[in-house]
């Protein structure tokens, strides 16, 4: 479960204050809003990379607002995916059970499990420089999983994509969603994806968090 | 409707004129191989002044091979204690806005733009200012019997204190060309900041860090000034290359002078190849 308790966060420009939402455990929510009006800044502050200036962010009932961003369990999705160039697929899907020292069998384990689901298993080996904008996805979405988080936080996903690649990723998510049955925050500006994946909806605008 | 039905006059026809880029390179390479010429004409100088034999018999002197020896010694010992301050400094400079940050930043710069007899002198002093009746010198020589001033480690030292300030420009630059997105995201994932370093940043770095490690060893080599303030130049006890060529100048050798000299072009030489080899790629 995700909750936002009168969150204020104050981002270079522009702030918010006073947001609040509630995405019970399991749901998938989706965010919308136009461009530039905070939809990533209130990702970020919910998995630890900004600071909120007040109220309170907790995951699964636990405050996590002064908690560091790796202790959160927290998958996270960036619009810019950030994948980390000196490390193979693999080693992506690897990176975040290395961290919490799983022992090797159960990384290989999940790794194969992942990039199934994924569809990515023939790209395994390969370093990340030469993957499609889809491939790219979905190893940034599988890095995410990799750890079973409390919650899944993705910032426009699909925004890069064409639009067949765009269809599978739909599919991909809703897979996702029902086999992992992880709290996903989910932002677009897409109305065609907000219907095929969203249980609950939110819009922000002018600085105001409403229930769609 | 009219314009269009009039006839196109003559004058508005478009005239063809072939034009040439032949004055733009001429100008741009006039003015570049000027200084190009300059610097091979230095180099030949050197070659056509010295002769093979003076060469060899320079480099057989005890005095000289002992002073290349530690010349290499120093200036690796400079260059890795370099890289080691320079890599955290960069990152820090590079990727956080702290209070007094912009002090920082130019105080790593005075090394660079102080006159090298002034760094030299401002490190004697250091070692040998009484605070209290206590001195750092001192302290070093009697308490901890490591001896710094007028002995090696003053050599390293004195090519340090420049050295680092460039190789921590390198390594800022480094860092700031490296995307800060990707060590985020490492930190979603369960990296405290510095496992984020380690394991996401630092191996994007590694070019870089070599970049930065060459460039220190080239300042170290040329490093003259603060040695000679802060060292001494005692035969085949503090005597780099670079203070060879004065001492063996100052001794009316000038054969040997230029003999070392050549072989400071050579060294000069590999280092910057090596540099252009790693900072362009193998193929470029």
């Amino acid at each position: 479960m995700i909750e936002l308790d009168h969150v204020s966060i104050h981002a270079g420009e522009f702030s918010l204050s006073g947001i609040c939402m509630q995405v019970p455990r399991g749901h998938y929510a989706v965010l919308m809003g136009r461009t530039g009006r905070g939809k990533t800044t209130i990702l970020e502050s919910i998995c630890g990379l900004r600071k909120v200036t007040s109220g309170r962010i907790l995951i699964d009932g636990v405050d996590v607002t002064s908690w560091l961003p790796g202790d959160r369990q927290i998958g996270y999705v960036p619009q810019d995916l950030a994948l980390f160039p000196t490390l193979t697929v693999a080693q992506h899907l690897a990176f975040a059970l290395r961290l919490r020292k799983r022992p090797q069998s159960e990384i290989d384990e999940r790794i194969s499990q992942l990039a199934d689901v994924l569809g990515i298993t023939p790209l395994l080996g390969r370093k990340v420089d030469a993957l499609s904008g889809g491939e790219s996805q979905r190893v940034a979405l599988g890095r995410a999983l990799s750890f079973r988080p409390a919650v899944l936080l993705l910032d426009e996903p699909l925004s890069a994509l064409d639009e067949s690649t765009r269809t599978e990723m739909h599919e991909l998510l809703k897979r996702v969603k029902e086999t992992t049955g992880v709290t996903t925050l989910h932002v677009t500006h897409s109305n065609e994806e907000a219907e095929v994946l969203a249980d609950q909806r939110f819009e922000l605008n002018d600085g105001v968090l409403r229930v769609a | 409707m009219r314009l269009m039905s009039e006839p196109v006059k003559a004058s508005s026809s478009p005239t063809f004129r072939r034009r040439s880029d032949t004055p733009f390179f001429l100008v741009m390479g006039g003015i570049s191989a000027c200084f190009i010429i300059l610097i091979v004409l230095l180099l030949a100088a050197d070659v056509v002044f010295t002769s093979p034999s003076d060469f060899i018999d320079a480099l057989r002197k005890p005095e000289i091979q002992a002073a290349f020896r530690l010349t290499i010694l120093s200036c690796s010992a400079a260059a890795v204690l370099s890289l080691w301050v320079a890599t955290p400094l960069g990152y820090l400079l590079s990727r956080y806005r702290f209070p007094g940050r912009w002090l920082v930043d130019t105080l790593v710069d005075i090394p660079i733009v102080l006159p090298p007899l002034v760094l030299g002198l401002s490190l004697l002093i250091l070692f040998h200012l009484p605070i209290f009746g206590w001195e750092l010198e001192a302290w070093l020589r009697d308490s901890v019997g490591f001896p710094v001033t007028y002995q090696w480690p003053a050599v390293v030292l004195a090519q340090f204190s420049v050295a680092c300030a460039f190789a921590v420009r390198t390594m800022r630059v480094t860092f700031d060309q490296i995307d800060p997105r990707a060590e985020d995201v490492a930190r979603t994932l369960g990296c405290t900041r510095g496992q984020a370093f380690m394991q996401i940043a630092l191996p994007q770095a590694w070019r870089g860090m070599i970049a930065a490690t060459t460039i220190a060893w080239a300042r170290a080599l040329g490093e003259f000034g603060p040695i000679l303030v802060f060292a001494g130049a005692t035969r085949m006890r503090t005597e780099v290359l670079s203070t060879t060529v004065f001492l063996e100048l100052s001794i009316g050798q000038l054969n040997a002078a230029v003999a070392v000299s050549l072989l400071m072009v050579a060294m000069a030489v590999v280092v910057l190849l090596i540099l252009r080899v790693l900072g362009t790629g193998l193929n470029a």
